[in-house]
């Protein structure tokens, strides 16, 4: 389902001297439909440049990177958004949102997107909500005044209310307490049982043991450095 | 699939000066394409040749058109480009007052664009209107009032319905959020947003807010000195310029 292919990455910064930074070289990767692969490192590794690679977000300078048939290092702009809508969710840490939407339209537009009908992904927005304890007093407001543990469950109800064939999920338990935490965890294995090819990454050890099935050290990918 | 929008070689120069030089790209049905740059880059005159404003000194501007297929905007006849600004195109100005008619009320701006396309009917005229100006959060009551009586954010408002009302497939936009208050542009992105998704609008938008691309673009152009430096998926360019001059671009952004 996720297919790379001897993939690298530098950075190239023209305004700073023109420092050019190896950031990955030769990444293979392949993960299975109902497969979790944790990418794993220490800070400043390459797990999150690797991770928005596969999203289209980050350039890669070589290489090819498959998610369900579509190369996105040569795909169109449109290609990519296609891919991003049916195929490919995306939980990051942060919730990027436009202003004054309220959640419910926040987690009800990537089923919109495909083409839900506005009641049918109202409702599926709200059973999410609910399932991830979201007070229902804030279903109508924007979720850009919420704490950091609810903004990061709108993250994940808006990451999950559609069923995609890929995710990528960024420390999806960062900021949750155990409750919350344990709920998110079963819906990632959910996701698994139903056939999602899944790539984390997870700070939190006893949560990737428990629903990761392998572990990729991305350190290993760093190029050698010339000393 | 057929591009409805088919942009090739476009120059524009004003004397010695460049206004445009062999810009080229392709929109398809239902994307939004962003165009940014600094004042004096060339992406209005750009806007202006593409949108029949200007006449380019080379290039295509290729229009799928309803009943013809393909056809180069730039050569066809005034009375044909006329038309089809009228039933497939609309311009959103950056300036309310150029794209309405400060003296006619707001209901009769947005009338005016379907007796343009044929309509006759005063009742189905004046409903539409007032269904428009809903869908715009403009209250049915000012339907009578004129623009000259609305404050800016409103005014914009009025701009997108009466663009909009003859279900245009293509948009142009030239800075529509520029000279508003933030809260009044966020409201405004968030009714634009909704109009492209439901209308399945394809769209043009030129801007220097970087903001403004990544909520309403799925691809972004980067021009420079009259030429495209950098284009793609909208988020790739924003996260991870390539070129010298996105960079700087992006890292110039103030924080919040």
């Amino acid at each position: 389902m996720i297919d790379l292919s001897n993939v690298s990455k530098t950075f190239t910064l023209h305004n700073q001297g023109s420092t050019v930074i190896d950031v990955l070289g030769n990444v293979s990767l392949h993960v299975a439909p109902g497969e979790c692969v944790a990418l794993t490192g220490a800070s400043g590794a390459g797990k999150s440049t690797l991770m928005r690679m596969i999203y289209g977000n980050y350039m890669a300078q070589a290489g090819s990177i498959r998610v369900g048939g579509v190369d996105l290092v040569q795909a169109e702009p449109r290609d990519i958004i296609r891919i991003r809508l049916e195929v490919l969710g995306y939980v990051s840490q942060f919730l990027r949102v436009v202003p004054r939407v309220p959640t419910v339209d926040v987690v009800a537009e990537p089923l919109r997107a495909v083409g839900v009908s506005g009641d049918a992904a109202q409702q599926r927005a709200r059973d999410f909500l609910a399932q991830l304890n979201i007070p229902e007093r804030l279903w109508s407001l924007s979720p850009t005044t919420f704490s950091g543990g609810e903004q990061q469950r709108v993250n994940i109800a808006r990451g999950f209310a559609h069923p995609y064939p890929a995710m990528l999920l960024d420390e999806p338990t960062a900021s949750l307490d155990a409750l919350n935490r344990e709920i998110v965890l079963s819906m990632i294995e959910g996701a698994k049982t139903r056939g999602a090819a899944i790539v984390g990454i997870f700070h939190d050890d006893a949560a990737r043991a428990r629903v990761c099935d392998r572990e990729i050290d991305v350190s290993r990918f760093t190029p050698a450095r010339v000393a | 699939m057929t591009p409805l929008l088919s942009v090739q070689d476009i120059t524009k120069r004003y004397g010695a000066q460049i206004g445009c030089a062999d810009v080229s790209f392709d929109l398809y049905p239902g994307e939004v394409m962003g165009i940014v740059g600094e004042s004096g880059s060339g992406k209005s005159t750009l806007l202006n040749c593409m949108a029949g404003h200007l006449v380019p000194d080379a290039g295509k501007v290729v229009f799928d058109t309803r009943g013809h297929g393909p056809r180069d905007t730039v050569t066809m006849s005034e009375p044909e480009r006329r038309m089809l600004s009228r039933t497939d195109w609309a311009f959103v100005h950056q300036h309310a007052r150029d794209g309405l008619r400060m003296g006619v009320s707001a209901g009769g701006n947005v009338g005016e664009r379907l007796m343009a396309v044929g309509a006759r009917h005063y009742g189905e005229i004046r409903g539409m209107a007032v269904d428009w100006l809903d869908r715009v959060e403009i209250a049915a009551c000012r339907v009578d009032d004129r623009p000259t009586t609305f404050s800016g954010g409103m005014q914009q408002r009025l701009q997108i319905a009466r663009n909009l009302v003859t279900g245009p497939r293509l948009v142009f936009m030239d800075e529509p959020t520029g000279g508003l208050d933030v809260s009044v542009q966020a409201r405004l992105l968030d009714l634009l947003r909704g109009l492209v998704r439901d209308m399945g609008l394809s769209a043009i938008i030129v801007t220097h807010d970087l903001a403004v691309v990544r909520l309403l673009a799925d691809r972004l152009m980067v021009m420079k000195d009259g030429h495209v430096v950098e284009a793609g998926l909208t988020d790739r360019v924003l996260d991870d310029p390539q070129h010298a001059y996105t960079q700087l671009l992006v890292s110039s952004v103030l924080q919040v």
